[in-house]
């Protein structure tokens, strides 16, 4: 890729190094645990030792009478204020404190607020709860049995746990297909409850003025101003008014999801500090993050493939059973409780397709949304990657082969899948050739049959995958009704220095570096000319936040969008300036000169002083403009992945030996970032794959609850990644980019289970469930007789 | 419960206070003196993110008592850069984007302080398992192990007397 601007101006293309880095580096970084304020109290939460009891009795006496604790809340206080249950992004109901039952282990019972951590932690062993525990629901398969607890009856009408039903694509059609076909398989794939643990957990310090009337609120969210209206429409009837609401986000330690949801902790603080009337701290542990906050995950899912028997697939049906917990409260805009799952026919073209899902209630923590899922893409590519795999094997194909002949040709782009997804644009041969090409597939596949003859275990996985990022159009997408546009503002100072503001929350992506660099190329001001601030919603535009790999897409957008507004007022300035008419105006990054006069000329900084100091008469003064951006699509963005393991006989240990990841986001705005967004969603795509899982027993207790057993990969598991690129831009994006972020956790899974079955393959093995962990795969290696004793 | 008067020299400066014996060191350095670039990302010893050095060796100071501390040196990321220069290892960490989030950072660096000063030409396999105490959530730690390689070759360097740091 070409750079339109020089490396000083910094545009798009440039791997300039990340203005962020410097406060970061020298432990100058502000997370929310870092604010500290006069008065501030603290609060500690009071967690469920059982999955599902009735509370019979809470007794905070002897807690309040330690010296220090100034309020134990419980749900009878915040139901008062008709606080003790909040609503869910899916229009369900959330418990912040309970009255009565106990939904999940690790829920929320009641909060200490002291004056000090350690005597608000001293003080949960004092509050005495009498529960009497009941049997749970933890399996989804038999959560709709007749003999189950109904979980919600607080619901009207539910009569069982059934949460919803939803369809996608043509039934009859596609069954008439499978009717007909030569060739069916069929595999069960079940993706494991997982948990994002960003290494800084969730927390916040709700800060109530009661002279103003006035809530300030310093939160890990991922998105502000959702939150600032979400706590006005909730809160309003206790004086909370949104003028009178400022919501910061300051840096926050990695979200990947898990910040996108309100949890009852910020609630609690909030109504705990507008009581007070004192600024309250809530930091939760890893522990109560690991077990309470947003899972990701737990599909079950049943896939079949329709096709030819030389391998021209026909059509796709899948069924899914998701378990959601005790409360859908899944961060879904609200029209796709299943997310963007349907776009589970992948790179492929099918004559037709069909999903269906259904929901149920558990008791375990609420979720389902996160862990860059771009809203169930994991799922969807993790499911059609491992059932083409299947494909391949029961047809007697190599599984490139097989891909190569059914990819949706670039000239099919725009491209309509039988699902209703409009993929922008793609040219999935050439980006999986060149995979092919680097790893030295052919050789590869040589190296395998021969080890294979010496009773060897190696395998090579493949996923070519597509994303679906940046929701999105207004016409389809809100959340709780509020469409998913975003925003940018953009004003110019006197001096030729800008500060650009966004509706959208860096966790870490490097937005105050890469959309400084969209303004650069767009003004042809340098970008470190160009301070980008994000996550205060008293200052910055209105946005629906960070998430889903939608940044570039809507804000990025916005940003150009708002430039251009900039550029075009620069260019009626220039006229007056060199008085010409604008025609005769030509423009190049940072300046507008005279058509065939190159030496007469107003640089952009020139332009911005005279927008302040010698404005056109009739013109307004200034130089600053505001872009809110409704995307005509999303941006599909793609990749190709090939995992090379070697598994050894003695213990079933899987070896990554090499893991090549090209992606494909159309135009890059800065490579580094990009390249360091890849990495650590490979490493995420890695983690579920072999190491993640949230574990429960049959009484609902959580087994992996911690980091002593969740086991999060550190750099001797992580492979060397290796990356590459091609570059397809996205036709309708205003700089043709695509979102990126979260590509590589939804791609990178099925290939290394991929590559772990293709490894089995010839001893009949068809499938494994991720985690492929060692103790799995020597079960299978045994049971073929293969282990090595 | 009793406290007790402690002191301890933080980034050369000592700080005397009373502190309940119960007390995390990690605690003591951000809630006693302020210093906020140590964090805390776990509760079970696992993340390294409240990585210091305690007399030149690296703790995990939420895995230690503040008054066991009493008498020591400790260095926290922000006595890292010295006389308006980043370390050869904040320079790499920069150079290699060895940071997204910049949660880890502080911990990973002071960690790597320690690698680096045991083991100066450390290979990637020494760098992977050296830094394997200290989890990081974004980056997947291949700018991390090119950021310790990065100041590695600078430190070396220095010791030769060429190349120079960059400022903050």
């Amino acid at each position: 890729m070409k750079c339109k601007t020089s490396p000083e101006v910094g545009g798009m293309g440039h791997s300039i190094k990340r203005k962020e880095d410097a406060r970061f580096l020298q432990g100058k970084g502000q997370y929310t645990d870092d604010f500290k304020f006069p008065g501030m109290l603290h609060m500690k939460i009071l967690r469920s030792p059982f999955a599902y009891a009735k509370i019979l009795s809470i007794d905070s006496s002897a807690a309040m009478e330690l010296e220090g604790v100034v309020a134990v809340v419980t749900g009878e206080t915040l139901k008062e204020y008709n606080l003790h249950w909040m609503p869910t992004l899916m229009s369900d109901t959330q418990m912040v404190l309970p009255t009565d039952t106990v939904m999940y282990q690790a829920q929320e019972v009641a909060a200490v607020i002291a004056t000090d951590p350690y005597i608000a932690a001293d003080a949960l062993e004092l509050i005495e709860v009498e529960y009497d525990p009941m049997d749970p629901v933890i399996n989804p398969h038999t959560a709709l049995e007749a003999d189950k607890p109904v979980l919600r009856p607080d619901k009207e009408g539910q009569t069982n746990n059934h949460i919803w039903h939803w369809e996608t694509g043509d039934r009859e059609a596609t069954d008439k297909i499978f009717d007909e076909a030569e060739v069916v398989v069929k595999q069960d794939i079940y993706i494991p409850r997982i948990h994002v643990a960003s290494i800084e957990t969730c927390g916040c310090i709700a800060n109530f003025d009661k002279i103003n009337e006035h809530l300030t609120v310093h939160m890990t969210t991922q998105a502000p101003h959702a939150i600032r209206t979400v706590l006005a429409l909730v809160a309003g009837h206790v004086g909370l008014s949104e003028e009178k609401i400022r919501v910061i986000s300051p840096d926050i330690g990695g979200g990947f999801g898990g910040k996108v949801p309100v949890y009852p902790g910020y609630v609690i603080a909030t109504a705990a500090s507008v009581l007070i009337g004192k600024p309250v701290k809530w930091i939760e542990d890893r522990s109560e993050n690991l077990q309470a906050d947003s899972f990701a995950r737990d599909y079950h899912m049943t896939g079949e493939i329709a096709a030819t028997k030389d391998g021209k697939m026909k059509a796709l049906r899948i069924k899914t059973l998701a378990d959601h917990g005790y409360t859908d409260a899944a961060a879904n805009p609200s029209k796709f409780p299943a997310g963007m799952f349907s776009v589970c026919t992948g790179s492929y073209e099918f004559e037709n397709a069909f999903t269906e899902m259904d929901a149920v209630y558990t008791n375990k923590a609420p979720g389902g949304v996160a862990y860059r899922c771009s809203f169930r893409v994991t799922e969807a590519v993790h499911a059609i990657e491992r059932m083409v795999d299947v494909l391949a094997q029961e047809v007697g194909m190599d599984p490139a082969e097989l891909r190569l002949k059914n990819f949706i040709q670039p000239e099919q782009m725009p491209y309509k899948t039988p699902l209703g997804w409009e993929y922008d644009s793609g040219d999935y041969p050439m980006t999986f050739k060149k995979a092919l090409d680097k790893i030295g597939y052919d050789e590869l596949r040589k190296e395998q049959a021969e080890k294979r003859a010496k009773g060897e275990f190696m395998g090579i996985g493949i996923s070519t995958f597509t994303e679906i990022v940046g929701a999105g159009p207004s016409k389809d997408f809100d959340i709780l009704g509020i469409k998913m546009f975003d925003s940018a503002e953009i004003r110019v100072h006197p001096t030729g220095k800008a500060i650009a503001r966004f509706g959208t929350k860096s966790q870490g992506q490097g937005h105050e570096t890469t959309y400084a660099q969209i303004i650069a190329e767009e003004l042809g001001l340098p970008a470190t000319h160009i301070q980008v601030e994000e996550g205060d919603t008293d200052t910055a535009p209105y946005g629906l936040g960070t998430y889903a790999s939608r940044s570039t897409p809507t804000a990025g957008a916005a940003a150009a969008m708002a430039a251009r507004k900039l550029r075009d007022k620069a260019r009626k300035i220039a006229a007056y300036l060199l008085e010409v008419s604008e025609e005769d105006l030509e423009w190049e990054p940072g300046k507008f000169f005279v058509k065939g006069a190159p030496e007469k000329s107003k640089t952009i900084q020139d332009i911005a002083f005279a927008a302040y100091t010698n404005h056109p008469q009739g013109m307004e003064a200034g130089f600053e403009a505001t872009h809110y951006y409704d995307p005509p699509n999303l941006t599909f963005p793609y990749g190709a992945y090939i995992c090379v393991v070697d598994i050894d006989k003695g213990t079933g240990e899987i070896k990554i030996r090499r893991f090549l990841a090209i992606d494909d986001c159309g135009n890059i705005i800065n490579p580094m970032i990009v390249e360091g967004q890849v990495h650590g969603g490979l490493t995420m795509g890695l983690a579920p794959a072999m190491y993640e899982e949230l574990i429960y027993d049959d009484e609902g207790n959580i087994l992996t609850g911690t980091f002593m057993d969740y086991l999060v990969p550190t750099a001797v598991e992580t492979p060397a990644w290796e990356t590459d690129k091609t570059i397809t831009p996205s036709p309708h994006h205003p700089i043709g980019a695509k979102g990126i972020g979260e590509s590589a956790t939804v791609g990178a899974p099925p290939a290394i289970a991929n590559a772990v079955v293709d490894a089995l393959a010839h001893l009949g093995v068809k499938h494994v469930d991720i985690p492929v962990t060692a103790p799995k795969v020597w079960q299978i290696l045994k049971e073929k007789g293969v282990a090595e004793a | 419960m009793s406290k007790q008067t402690i002191t301890i020299t933080v980034n050369g400066e000592a700080y005397t206070e009373e502190v309940e014996p119960r007390m995390l060191l990690v605690h003591f350095i951000r809630e006693k003196i302020n210093l906020t670039g140590t964090h805390i990302g776990c509760d079970s010893t696992s993340c390294g993110a409240c990585t210091i050095l305690m007399d030149g060796k690296s703790i995990k100071s939420c895995t230690m008592f503040a008054v066991q501390a009493n008498g020591k040196h400790l260095t926290t990321i922000e006595g890292v850069a010295q006389n308006g220069q980043y370390h050869p290892l904040q320079e790499g960490f920069k150079e290699e984007h060895g940071l997204q989030c910049g949660f880890c950072t502080p911990g990973m660096i002071m960690r790597a302080m320690e690698l680096l000063e045991k083991n100066p030409n450390p290979t990637e396999e020494e760098i992977r398992w050296g830094i394997s105490g200290n989890l990081c959530r974004c980056t997947g730690y291949v700018n991390i192990v090119k950021a310790v390689q990065y100041a590695a070759k600078k430190m070396e360097e220095a010791k030769q007397g060429k190349g120079a740091l960059n400022e903050v």
